[in-house]
């Protein structure tokens, strides 16, 4: 009799939200290299998914094939099907500039353009028109600095380079560009990777701010981490999938030996 | 002889490198520097003084030696022809000595010619003694130094610190040195024609200046028409290899498969191997009447040698330039600003556009100004293939001349030193240094702030 009411009561406390992006055997090379063999992964809309794993288990690679970001590296391969929003966009007459327009990215090293804080947002809103003059453009600009929560430190000095930014600073001047153009899904490679403890602990909160309006698949190697912003992980070791589930559970009572031994800190 | 004087100094400071570094071997680890530093050491002090004795000597015995044969000819026999008969007695007497029979000398200088040879003979036989008594005295002396406790090591960087410097300044100097020539020429030619005419005058004809029945250089030397046509030449060349270079860049950065690239770029770094008088070919015999023949069918008419040949031809020799650079310059751009362009949904034209291209600017700017700089210096091409009339005209179609082909016109003609057309040559040749130095100025201060954006 308790199994039931257990059940009933996870629903009850979260409804299961839909699946924004389905992931079905997918495997990746760089070259003669393997790096994913057959992963299948189901990413739950306006939720924090997290990718953990050892160095080199295929987390960035799996990421960069949810916006089709390996198409540009020479040498790369993917096969197998990702559906967003029930659509394959693996296809090859898929508009992949299009396709990164609702699948936005973050990545583990601040890369501001060398162009002023004001430019860096605006750039994306400008190569898709989606400001009709100067001041909608501003208000889009404001609006994504708010929401990165960088607004008020770089609201009087807009016009300066975003590159003089402190490396926190910039990162979230990467977020602001990167949901300027408004996308349904955020991915981030390792955000917090290149940043002190309290810049960290900013982009934490608002990565958890964020999932209100985005769907997030976050990178990273630190477990506290993971453990601190999503709600959903999903263990990879050596380019295969090891265990997936809600990050309350992997955390505490993982099915897979090799995911304990991997939170516990006995390998990687 | 000094060929084997010096090889044999530099026998001797390889025998003094391998006895240094034996005799340093034993020391072991109580020594202060390894025992290849003792003996490159000991080579370098025996070496150095050997080389400077015989250097010192060669430059020194000549003058010494024509010193004492003026001096031991009787007097009044010379001074009475003055310093130009002092240069032929002595050029006389030098032929004498080396072997050479001259008909109808002088009994005098008979014997001087004799007297120089047996002086010479004396003169290789005491350099001999004294450079063997110096390596000698030296690996003596310097022997006794090679102890543990030798800072061998930074001795040798300090030598070899020197000896950089030294090669450096080389060129250094050499740029001091041409612009002092150029200066002392241009200011002589400024006074026979003030700089104001030379500038911003626009009649260029120096044959008129050749007539001893006019006022030298009157109203003949304004350069300004020969700076249009320069400048005409310069522009059609650049607006043939800044669009084209950039497009070539591009696609080899961007679009181009690796395996393309691998050949495409020293392919095209070829272009820029090949000798100019390749390119005054190709615009005298191909390109010039291709635009004649051209230009009539659209009835036009076409000098054969228009502005616009000598111009195509120009930008294409300096096409690799802009290319390299410009490739050098994208390819420096950090892959995270492509990343980051092409993950907000940028299209890869976007970001070459709104991202490589701004970011890249200043070296690709840089690469321009050299090209630029190239244009206006080129003599080859327009020297052949362009006209020697100067005329102020920006009719690409039209015959055009060009500073260079003046300078290489004013110094051809068989003119006294001081005359004005040579000089003009001289300040032709200031101006444009000082144009071509300007623009590498400011390319390389480019070049340098595009590598230092890079680095942050």
């Amino acid at each position: 009799m308790a199994r039931p009411s257990l059940l009933l009561a996870a629903s009850t406390a979260e409804p299961s939200p839909p699946t924004k992006i389905s992931a079905q055997g997918i495997s990746a090379w760089y070259g003669p290299i393997r790096a994913l063999e057959n992963v299948c992964l189901e990413i739950p809309s306006n939720r924090v998914t997290a990718l953990i794993g050892p160095s080199g288990c295929g987390k960035t690679t799996f990421l960069r094939c949810l916006n089709r970001l390996n198409d540009t590296i020479p040498g790369a391969r993917v096969t197998g099907t990702i559906r967003l929003d029930g659509v394959d966009i693996m296809g090859q007459y898929i508009d992949v500039a299009e396709l990164r327009t609702r699948v936005g990215m973050v990545f583990q090293k601040p890369n501001p353009f060398p162009k002023s804080v004001f430019e860096n947002v605006a750039y994306g809103p400008r190569i898709h028109g989606l400001a009709h003059s100067r001041a909608e453009l501003s208000v889009i600009v404001e609006s994504a600095l708010r929401h990165a929560g960088l607004w008020d430190e770089v609201k009087d000095r807009l016009a300066s380079p975003g590159t003089a930014l402190s490396g926190g600073q910039q990162q979230r001047l990467c977020i602001a560009r990167a949901i300027a153009t408004q996308p349904e899904v955020l991915l981030m490679d390792e955000p917090a990777a290149a940043l002190d403890p309290i810049a960290t602990s900013l982009i934490e909160a608002l990565i958890d701010d964020l999932r209100e309006s985005y769907t997030i698949v976050v990178v990273t190697h630190s477990m506290q981490q993971a453990a601190r912003i999503s709600q959903h992980t999903a263990f990879l070791d050596h380019g295969r999938l090891v265990e997936v589930g809600e990050t309350t559970e992997i955390f505490s009572t993982p099915r897979e030996k090799q995911t304990e031994d991997y939170i516990t800190g006995k390998i990687g | 002889m000094p060929g084997s004087l010096i090889l044999s100094t530099l026998l001797f400071a390889a025998a003094a490198f391998f006895l240094g570094r034996a005799a340093a071997r034993p020391f072991g680890t109580g020594a202060r520097s390894r025992p290849v530093y003792h003996g490159a050491l000991l080579a370098l002090w025996v070496a150095l003084p050997g080389l400077a004795v015989t250097v010192a000597w060669a430059l020194a015995q000549p003058a010494l030696l024509d010193r004492l044969l003026l001096a031991g000819l009787p007097a009044g026999s010379v001074d009475a022809i003055g310093t130009g008969g002092r240069a032929l007695v002595l050029a006389q007497i030098h032929a004498l000595a080396e072997g050479r029979a001259l008909p109808h000398l002088d009994a005098v200088i008979v014997e001087a010619g004799a007297r120089l040879s047996r002086w010479r003979e004396i003169g290789r036989l005491a350099l001999f003694a004294t450079v063997a008594a110096t390596l000698l005295v030296s690996f003596l002396v310097a022997r006794t130094r090679i102890t543990p406790r030798l800072h061998a090591r930074a001795a040798v960087e300090r030598a070899l610190t020197v000896g950089l410097v030294v090669c450096a300044s080389v060129a250094l100097l050499t740029t001091v040195a041409l612009l002092v020539a150029l200066l002392r020429e241009t200011v002589e030619f400024f006074r026979l024609v003030p700089p104001a005419e030379f500038l911003f005058g626009t009649n260029w004809d120096p044959q008129v200046a050749f007539r001893s029945d006019q006022i030298a250089g009157t109203g003949a030397f304004g350069a300004a028409s020969v700076f249009a046509g320069t400048l005409l030449v310069a522009a059609i060349a650049m607006a043939v290899a800044v669009p084209l270079g950039l497009l070539i860049a591009i696609h080899l950065v961007e679009y181009a498969r690796p395996g393309t690239r691998a050949w495409a770029k020293p392919a095209l770094e070829i272009l820029a191997g090949v000798p100019t008088v390749a390119y005054f070919f190709a615009a005298l015999l191909a390109v010039a009447p291709a635009i004649q023949h051209a230009g009539r069918a659209l009835g036009l008419v076409v000098s054969p040698n228009s502005a616009l040949a000598v111009g195509l031809v120009t930008g294409i020799m300096i096409l690799p330039l802009v290319s390299s650079l410009a490739d050098d310059a994208l390819r420096a751009v950090p892959q995270d600003l492509r990343q980051a362009s092409l993950a907000v949904g940028a299209t890869r034209a976007e970001t070459v556009l709104h991202v490589l291209l701004p970011a890249a600017m200043p070296g690709i700017l840089g690469g321009v100004l050299l090209a630029l700089s190239r244009a206006v210096g080129e003599t080859m091409i327009v020297l052949m293939a362009a006209g020697l009339v100067a005329t102020i005209s920006l009719d690409p179609l039209g015959t055009t001349t060009t500073v260079t082909v003046q300078i290489a016109t004013l110094l051809a003609v068989d003119a006294p030193f001081d005359d004005p057309r040579t000089l003009a040559a001289y300040a032709l040749g200031l101006t444009l240094f000082v144009v071509t130095f300007g623009l590498n100025l400011l390319a390389l201060r480019l070049v340098r702030r595009a590598s230092r954006t890079d680095a942050s």
